[in-house]
């Protein structure tokens, strides 16, 4: 019963969601180049299933791909400076400053270095944008990890590394989802600024783009919707994946 | 195993400079002893366990477990906190095993589990063998920590108030544990506690630490009867006992002034 109330709800809650939205535009009688309603969304669908399929399959690839990478460079530079003070001190203002960079400024700036590589420039991007939750997640975790749980290890003659597997790291997984979590939604961002400011004509950016030129406004539309649809996918995958890793935190 | 605290003194780097907590502390627990330290908050108690536990290092002066200088942690002691910090993720077994595979790794699962199981009976939690600790009430949790503490056959078993967050009944409950677990099992027993009728109920010897920095202001024996029963405590040799430990921790606490 659970089980179908996760699913039946949610559906009910977008179905909810579509109807308004239809009713907002009907009410006030938007054109769709003002405000497209779902109804055109299908037809503009339809008539670009081909390259829905193709651009969304690179824009989901890429983003996948730069969010585990961000994950392991979260995880390391979470774990170095949840370890060593000196680590955590020197490189926070450093991470801090970074982020603050708006990503679309950068976007040029990688795709100078790496002049026509159009997957690794956009992989890059989702890296630059989502390891910082993740980073920041982890280190606070296991900087914070109380001096009992350590002290009953080490009283036992314990390595550090020890301590690490078998408490620090499993006891930090609820954060670490929860991080990840955002930077799945931040990861489809990166690779969207890569697609849309970088003209290299391929992914979703790019038929938004192109949808922006020719002024077909339910495309644009349905190109949003296709990333919130891809953005919902992948945050389940993770939800899936916490429940598996990092159930026992799970109130039930 | 008998410990002997041999003229410790120890200090903290601070904020605010070197705080000494512990003077020229000297004491002798003899082997299968129950030694409980009361002393006012903050006087240093715990420094006391994590010096025994070879946690950390003495400024000054020495202790020994049977006459073995300690200079770094031994896998022959367990410990138990105020905190029964056990691991969420594990079920109630596998958080009594956490021990033995640090010390034990070359023992099978199913001997790690008889081992603890054993324990498990002991405070009567057999059943809950697969509950997760968050399925667990505050005593329960407890329990389960003591037995933890208890796995890997410890000689020394320190105690930090571990009983201290628990309501009065609950409290009671685990003192008769802690008498049955003593008489089972095989170990020198230090027990930190601000609770004098613990104390006095648990211990066969309870010492009286001074103010910060702290040493020995008083030592006495508890050996009222052969086998302890809460009843006792109200009798009028105890009420004796715990008014004159009242009146020792009172003269700490002024020296804290």
């Amino acid at each position: 019963m659970i089980r179908i109330n996760n699913f039946i709800i949610p559906l009910f809650s977008l179905i909810i969601f579509c109807l308004l939205w239809e009713l907002l535009v009907w009410y006030n009688n938007w054109p769709n180049y003002k405000m497209a309603s779902p109804s055109d969304l299908w037809p503009a669908f339809w008539k670009f299933k081909h390259l829905f399929l193709i651009y969304g399959w690179e824009t989901f690839w890429r983003t996948v791909v730069g969010l585990i990478l961000s994950v392991l460079v979260g995880l390391s530079l979470g774990i170095l400076m949840g370890f060593s003070k000196t680590i955590r001190i020197g490189l926070y203002p450093i991470l801090v400053g970074f982020n603050a960079i708006p990503k679309a400024t950068v976007v040029p700036v990688i795709a100078l270095i790496f002049v026509g590589m159009h997957n690794m420039n956009t992989i890059i991007i989702v890296i630059l944008i989502s390891f910082f939750p993740i980073c920041v997640s982890i280190s606070i975790g296991l900087s914070t990890l109380e001096r009992e749980y350590e002290d009953i290890l080490l009283s036992l003659g314990a390595n550090k590394f020890e301590i690490f597997y078998k408490i620090a790291l499993p006891k930090t997984l609820p954060e670490f989802f929860g991080a990840l979590k955002v930077s799945t939604t931040l990861a489809f961002i990166g690779t969207n600024l890569m697609e849309i400011i970088e003209p290299h004509g391929k992914g979703l950016g790019h038929l938004f783009d192109s949808g922006k030129i020719s002024a077909d406004y339910p495309l644009m539309f349905a190109v949003l919707i296709t990333l919130a649809v891809m953005g919902i996918f992948l945050y389940y995958i993770v939800v899936y994946l916490e429940n598996i890793f990092a159930g026992w935190a799970i109130r039930k | 195993m008998h410990i002997n605290i041999e003229k410790v003194s120890h200090q903290y780097e601070t904020k605010q400079g070197m705080l000494p907590v512990l003077k020229d502390l000297s004491l002798s627990i003899k082997r299968k002893g129950f030694t409980a330290i009361v002393g006012p908050s903050g006087c240093g108690k715990s420094t006391i366990t994590r010096l025994v536990s070879g946690l950390i290092k003495p400024t000054k002066g020495s202790i020994f477990i049977s006459n073995k200088k300690i200079t770094s942690p031994l896998s022959t002691v367990g410990m138990a906190f105020q905190n029964p910090v056990l691991l969420e993720w594990r079920n109630v077994i596998k958080n009594i095993i956490l021990p033995l595979e640090i010390v034990s790794k070359n023992m099978t699962y199913n001997q790690k589990r008889s081992n603890a199981l054993e324990l498990l009976k002991l405070v009567g939690l057999e059943e809950f063998e697969n509950n997760l600790p968050s399925e667990l009430s505050g005593g329960m949790k407890q329990r389960v920590s003591l037995c933890r503490s208890l796995v890997h056959s410890p000689e020394v078993l320190i105690l930090d108030e571990p009983f201290a967050a628990l309501d009065a009944f609950t409290k009671e409950d685990l003192w008769d544990v802690m008498h049955k677990l003593k008489k089972e099992r095989d170990f020198t027993c230090i027990l930190i506690t601000h609770d004098l009728r613990e104390a006095v109920y648990l211990a066969d010897q309870v010492i009286v630490l001074s103010g910060r920095p702290a040493s020995l202001q008083y030592d006495v024996k508890t050996n009222f009867n052969e086998e302890k029963k809460i009843s006792d405590l109200y009798s009028s040799e105890v009420s004796q006992l715990l008014a004159t430990l009242r009146n020792q921790i009172e003269i700490a606490q002024n020296k804290n002034d």
